[in-house]
């Protein structure tokens, strides 16, 4: 077995004012694997992405350890740290038509994320690189000459991926990516993305409550609910049949169309996210689970397999096929 | 005539804005329909194929370039006083709450805001009450006096959808009312409108890009590609048997829809400035560019005729597409 190329161990985050995000995660990711998070807003899945590249507010506190090829990306210096980011993982944010420069062209974008990483490079050679890093993500090298409002949404959510691979990162975060697009441009950028991550071999990381999104994209997929994992395992089992109450509930909120138990039965989860500063006893999850029984206040459950790669953190599973 | 007279008619309607250099955007460009009273209708399509301005046009917030919208057997009247009382009975529901919400305003104070904009001030507290109470906000007193921020987002999305139903609306377009939530929320939501049609009787129009929406609430869905429906029918059968290519399309890119082979379009809907000559969604049309067209003998069609929204042989009548070669 390689060594992992990112391992995480008993993460925890909690932000300034002492509001818990991530309660303890630990999960390895080898290179070229694709992990998708799910979980719904507050639930701690931004921030574990924002903690491994250590983009936290300042005054956050954050335990555990990053190792990323063994070394620990929450202790590294000021220095050190800049070669990590963007050189060894970077990250593609939702919300892409607000991150560009409008003032700028977008080759001249591409162009800087390189030169700041590698201010030695001559100006034919960052040209030369801005034009293939284009036409890597179907961008004719032609239009660096654009400004960002020439572009539609899926154009700029383009140019956001070429400079999240401008240094060749062995890992990709991807948050949200496809969000805020429309259906046909999300699967224009989800075959995108699932090209790039297996022509470049990358390590994918890629969040959403999309469940069905994740099945797709990913190969392993871990839900989370009040900053912990509760379910982890191969994508298509998990998306198929959930072990955790709450994981079938998120994906039982994509309806498989042409499935009568959907039909005119939207699916949905009643009550709200727990408050992480005032968290439930025993399992978070118990005063919305409709399996609760009054054992599941008493203690937390633990992450335990419950098939082959499977995990499940809950004194009650459900089957599954 | 045995059937009912549709609550609202939409009659070869066009909406067209100026752009610049003397060009214009027919935003859309001919559309025909008819929505059931107690319905729930799907309008589905990209950005900018036209829903959201057909969606205003319908609740008299744009005029028609030609066209027209008929309620209840009559064209609609775009005098002050009529489009006001009009608009009282068709409420919009908007896709991201927050931003729907004046967040300094207290929620009692949100969802009576259409009862004084109407003047019906009499009896508000108890409308206010049983508005939030059928949103499923209960109990209603406990939520007068807090703040949008003070509660959830699906919660906010309820807030919203009460101050629709405050005025008693006979139709509520709902313009993506659950892309900007949770997936968790996103069933709560639809459930609460399928709530809202069964036991209030509201007709409701879904504009939405959200096949799986259609799958979980419509009675039919419209599918609009660039100022025109290019496909109408029953939930079932549309998505059973989707005609248009388009339809096809995007159903194909739906996650985990392992039906049909999935056809990602190239390039965005195009510009309805410049709308393409014969068949509109010719040149994205994957019948049309893998020489499919051409063996069917109809490409000259595809790129001189304009095809109409017609019957189809072997479906049930309410299915109609616009393509040349579905006949």
């Amino acid at each position: 077995m390689s060594e992992p190329l990112l391992s995480v161990r008993d993460l925890e985050v909690t932000y300034p004012g002492g509001v818990p995000a991530v309660r303890g995660v630990s999960f390895d990711l080898t290179a070229g694997e694709t992990l998708g998070l799910a979980g719904e807003s507050g639930c701690g899945k931004s921030t574990i992405a924002a903690a491994l590249l250590r983009l936290l507010p300042p005054g956050t506190k954050v335990t555990g350890q990053v190792l990323l090829e063994g070394n620990d990306v929450l202790t590294l210096k000021p220095g050190a740290l800049r070669a990590v980011r963007w050189e060894e993982i970077s990250i593609v944010f939702q919300g892409a038509l607000h991150t560009l420069n409008p003032v700028r062209k977008i080759g001249w974008q591409v162009a800087e994320a390189i030169t700041t990483h590698r201010p030695g490079q001559s100006a034919g050679t960052t040209s030369k690189r801005v034009g293939e890093l284009l036409e890597l993500v179907g961008i004719p090298a032609a239009r660096a000459d654009d400004y960002p409002h020439q572009m539609s949404g899926g154009q700029k959510q383009r140019v956001l991926i070429a400079l999240a691979l401008a240094c060749d990162p062995k890992l990709l975060i991807a948050d949200e990516p496809t969000t805020a697009l429309d259906v046909m441009v999300q699967a224009q950028v989800l075959q995108l993305l699932e090209d790039l991550q297996r022509d470049l071999g990358l390590a994918m990381i890629f969040i959403t409550h999309d469940l069905s999104v994740l099945a797709t994209v990913c190969r392993r997929l871990a839900v989370m609910y009040a900053g912990r994992f509760v379910e982890q395992g191969p994508a298509a089992e998990v998306f198929a049949s959930a072990a955790h109450p709450y994981a079938r509930a998120l994906a039982a909120a994509f309806p498989i169309i042409g499935d009568p138990r959907y039909r005119m039965a939207p699916s949905g989860l009643g009550g709200d996210p727990p408050d992480p500063r005032d968290l439930p006893d025993g399992c978070p999850f118990h005063p919305r689970c409709p399996k609760a029984t009054p054992e599941c206040s008493a203690a937390r459950p633990e992450l335990a397999e419950v098939g082959p790669a499977r995990l499940v953190a809950c004194i009650h599973p459900e089957e599954i096929g | 005539m045995s059937e009912a007279q549709p609550l609202l008619e939409v009659k070869d309607l066009h909406v067209q804005f100026a752009a610049r250099k003397g060009a214009v955007a027919r935003a859309v460009d001919g559309v025909d329909l008819s929505v059931r009273e107690g319905e729930v209708l799907a309008l589905v399509g990209e950005s900018g194929c036209g829903k959201t301005t057909l969606a205003r046009t319908i609740m008299g917030l744009e005029k028609p370039a030609s066209g027209e919208v008929w309620f209840r057997g009559k064209p609609l009247d775009y005098g002050a006083k009529e489009l006001k009382a009009y608009r009282r009975g068709v409420q919009m529901v908007f896709q991201d709450p927050s931003g729907a919400l004046n967040p300094r305003q207290t929620i009692y104070e949100a969802v009576a805001e259409g009862l004084r904009i109407h003047g019906l001030s009499d009896g508000e507290e108890a409308a206010v009450a049983e508005a939030l109470s059928i949103s499923g906000l209960r109990p209603p007193e406990r939520f007068y006096t807090r703040y949008p921020n003070e509660v959830s987002g699906g919660q906010r999305q309820r807030v919203v959808i009460a101050g629709a139903m405050a005025l008693d609306p006979w139709l509520i377009i709902a313009d993506e009312p659950v892309s900007a939530l949770d997936a968790s929320v996103r069933g709560e939501i639809l459930a609460l409108m399928l709530r809202l049609v069964r036991e209030k009787g509201v007709t409701i129009i879904a504009v939405t890009h959200d096949l799986g929406l259609a799958w979980n609430i419509a009675d039919r869905i419209a599918v609009m590609y660039l100022g025109r429906i290019v496909e109408i029918g029953s939930t079932e059968e549309l998505l059973a048997d989707p005609k248009h290519p388009y339809t096809r399309a995007l159903l194909s890119v739906v996650p985990e829809h392992k039906q049909l082979e999935q056809q990602i379009l190239v390039g965005e809907t195009p510009d309805p400035k410049r709308i393409p000559t014969g068949c509109r969604f010719h040149p994205r049309c994957p019948l049309f560019a893998s020489g499919e067209a051409e063996r069917l003998g109809i490409s000259g069609r595809c790129t001189g005729d304009d095809p109409a929204l017609e019957p189809i042989s072997g479906v049930g009548a309410g299915h109609l597409a616009a393509c040349h070669a579905v006949g």
